[in-house]
């Protein structure tokens, strides 16, 4: 049984507005890394269901490098948030208030 | 399967640059402290011989790796800005770096790889190939930014910067895949022939095109998308600051504009007013938030953001409906014009915020800037250059860059928004030359004036000369900048 494109299009819509919405109101950086993560894997959704839908190859091969890019864009990242652990002994960026917001 | 040669020789200069980064790296544990001053020069190197390579390829467009890539005019034109930019960069590391005691020799490797990223992003002829170029200067950026990790300013910029960064990606892929989605691929000319036909205004087409415009509106910091620069820019190492302001900013509105005409310059009503609105907010809102800045460097970054606002005045021109070819890629090519001229003294004002010490610590404050005159004839008067052609005063650069964006817009009957450009610089002359003010007609108190001092060595000395004759000679001879912008523009349609 096939499930029709649209459905596929609607999941990744939620699951890419749940990471939006999360980037903006959560306040702890981890979460608000996890959110990223959610905006990329709907975009990764989007692309392997057009890829099959359409027939067409070139989605599923965007999709592994964006699955390369997000693992850099991660590592970089929780490096960046131990690093400002370490200052601060929060992750919380309502305590990074060194430059004005 | 193998990669024909052909296409290797075509991205011969990201290779290099991609390669002697890497050699950096490995380079870097190996060599002794007293001379890594070698990797900075290696490094200059490969830029020169990059330059000598991509200056073969004006005048001919060459497609690699089946449409992925292209190298024309166009390409050629930012890859040599690039190059001035990044090696400016690293020549005003050197003696920054040490007095920063940050000198560490991956920062040269850092200089190369966003530079690398940011040549596949203005040769990028599909979204898949942006993309990665958006991302390898991204994440390259985001490290260089908290270089000065013992500080907790520089960190603090760092993470505000990598979470803006990836959230905005994010939005820019998620814009990508509906528009794959749409169009069923990610090659801008296929986009171009399918969006100008079966999917002219889809609802779904519409989304994507504005999630991708909200996208490099974040890389631009073009307001309401600009809220992580001056934060950004304040934290992060001053060289750093530089290099993000000039060549950042010239790769992602080389990007920008790339996208914007090649895949979607048959459907111009739908993006040119969105592109109008952001770019009259972007000015006002950019010039009147500089004047109450304290702090050079987010002072400069406000200003920062107010040029870009101005080089979006080309993006209109370009995208304008119902306008001759002629005056559409006159808004290309004084965008192009802009974005070098403004290289120039953006370049020089930060070079004179990095070498203005106060005790151990930068002199970022317009407090610090007080009474230079009196002690640094020479510096104070090499600002006073760069902050009369920020403002657009002629004879410098800076006037000739507002006067061929703000020609093109009255040629393009956009004469409104020219007087609105105009009233904007005339309200930013007002920030610029308070700093003027206070170095020339302020007394210093005499503690201050122990403290602070301007360490010159002979590569600032370079960088500055260099800025400062951009800015003068293209203020005075702009014909041959204009007449290879004007050679370098993309084919509109």
């Amino acid at each position: 049984m096939d499930v029709p494109v649209s459905y596929y299009v609607v999941l990744s819509g939620i699951v890419f507005s749940i990471g939006l919405v999360g980037v903006l109101i959560r306040r702890n950086i981890i979460i608000i890394l996890l959110s990223v993560e959610l905006m990329l894997n709907a975009t990764n959704i989007n692309f392997v269901a057009f890829s099959s839908y359409l027939g067409n190859l070139s989605g599923q091969v965007f999709v592994f490098f964006a699955l390369t890019v997000a693992a850099a864009e991660v590592a970089v990242g929780l490096a960046i948030i131990i690093a400002l652990y370490r200052h601060s002994a929060s992750i919380n960026i309502d305590d990074f208030r060194l430059l004005k917001w | 399967m193998s990669i024909p040669f052909v296409d290797l020789a075509t991205i011969l200069p990201e290779l290099l640059i991609v390669g002697i980064a890497c050699l950096v790296l490995v380079l870097d544990p190996i060599t002794p402290t007293a001379k890594k001053d070698f990797l900075a020069w290696m490094s200059l190197g490969v830029l020169a011989v990059c330059a000598l390579v991509t200056m073969e390829d004006f005048g001919e467009t060459t497609v690699a790796f089946s449409g992925l890539v292209v190298v024309d005019s166009y390409a050629a034109f930012w890859k040599m800005l690039l190059y001035l930019v990044s090696g400016l960069t690293i020549l005003l590391s050197m003696s920054y770096l040490k007095e920063e005691k940050i000198d560490l020799a991956e920062y040269y490797a850092f200089v190369l790889l966003a530079l690398a990223g940011m040549m596949v992003m203005v040769s990028g002829a599909d979204l898949l190939t942006i993309y990665l170029g958006i991302e390898l200067m991204s994440i390259t950026l985001y490290i260089m930014a908290g270089f000065k990790r013992f500080e907790a300013r520089s960190i603090e910029a760092s993470a505000k910067y990598f979470v803006l960064g990836a959230f905005s990606s994010g939005i820019l892929l998620y814009g990508i895949s509906l528009l794959f989605g749409v169009t069923g691929s990610t090659r801008l000319s296929e986009i171009a022939a399918v969006v100008n036909g079966p999917a002219l205004n889809d609802p779904l087409m519409l989304l994507a095109l504005m999630l991708i415009i909200v996208g490099f509106g974040f890389k631009v910091a073009a307001v309401p998308f600009h809220m992580w620069t001056p934060d950004v820019y304040e934290g992060a190492p001053t060289s750093v600051t530089a290099f993000m302001a000039v060549a950042s900013k010239a790769a992602s509105f080389a990007a920008f504009l790339r996208v914007l005409l090649e895949a979607f310059g048959g459907v111009k009503p739908n993006w040119n007013m969105l592109i109008l609105a952001v770019c009259l907010i972007t000015v006002a809102l950019g010039n009147l938030v500089a004047i109450v800045q304290t702090n050079v460097k987010r002072m400069l970054a406000y200003s920062s953001i107010a040029h870009a606002g101005y080089a979006l005045v080309g993006v209109v021109v370009a995208g304008w409906v119902g306008v001759e070819t002629g005056v559409s890629s006159r808004g290309v090519s004084s965008l192009m014009l802009y974005l070098a001229i403004y290289s120039f003294m953006t370049i020089g004002a930060f070079a004179m915020v990095a070498i203005l010490r106060k005790g151990g610590l930068e002199g970022e404050d317009i407090e610090d800037f007080t009474g230079l005159a009196k002690r640094h004839k020479g510096g104070a008067f090499l600002m006073l250059v760069f902050m009369i052609s920020l403002a657009g005063i002629p004879p410098t650069a800076g006037f000739i860059g507002k006067f061929y964006l703000f020609m093109a817009a009255v040629n393009a009957g956009l004469a409104w928004l020219a007087i609105f450009g105009l009233i904007f610089a005339a309200i930013s002359a007002f920030y610029y030359l308070r700093i003027v003010m206070v170095m020339y007609m302020r007394e210093p108190s005499p503690e201050h004036e122990q403290h602070t001092r301007l360490v010159l060595s002979p590569q600032v000395s370079v960088v500055l000369a260099c800025a400062v004759a951009g800015v003068v000679l293209l203020g005075i001879f702009p014909g041959p900048l204009v007449s290879i912008a004007d050679l370098s523009i993309l084919p509109i349609k």
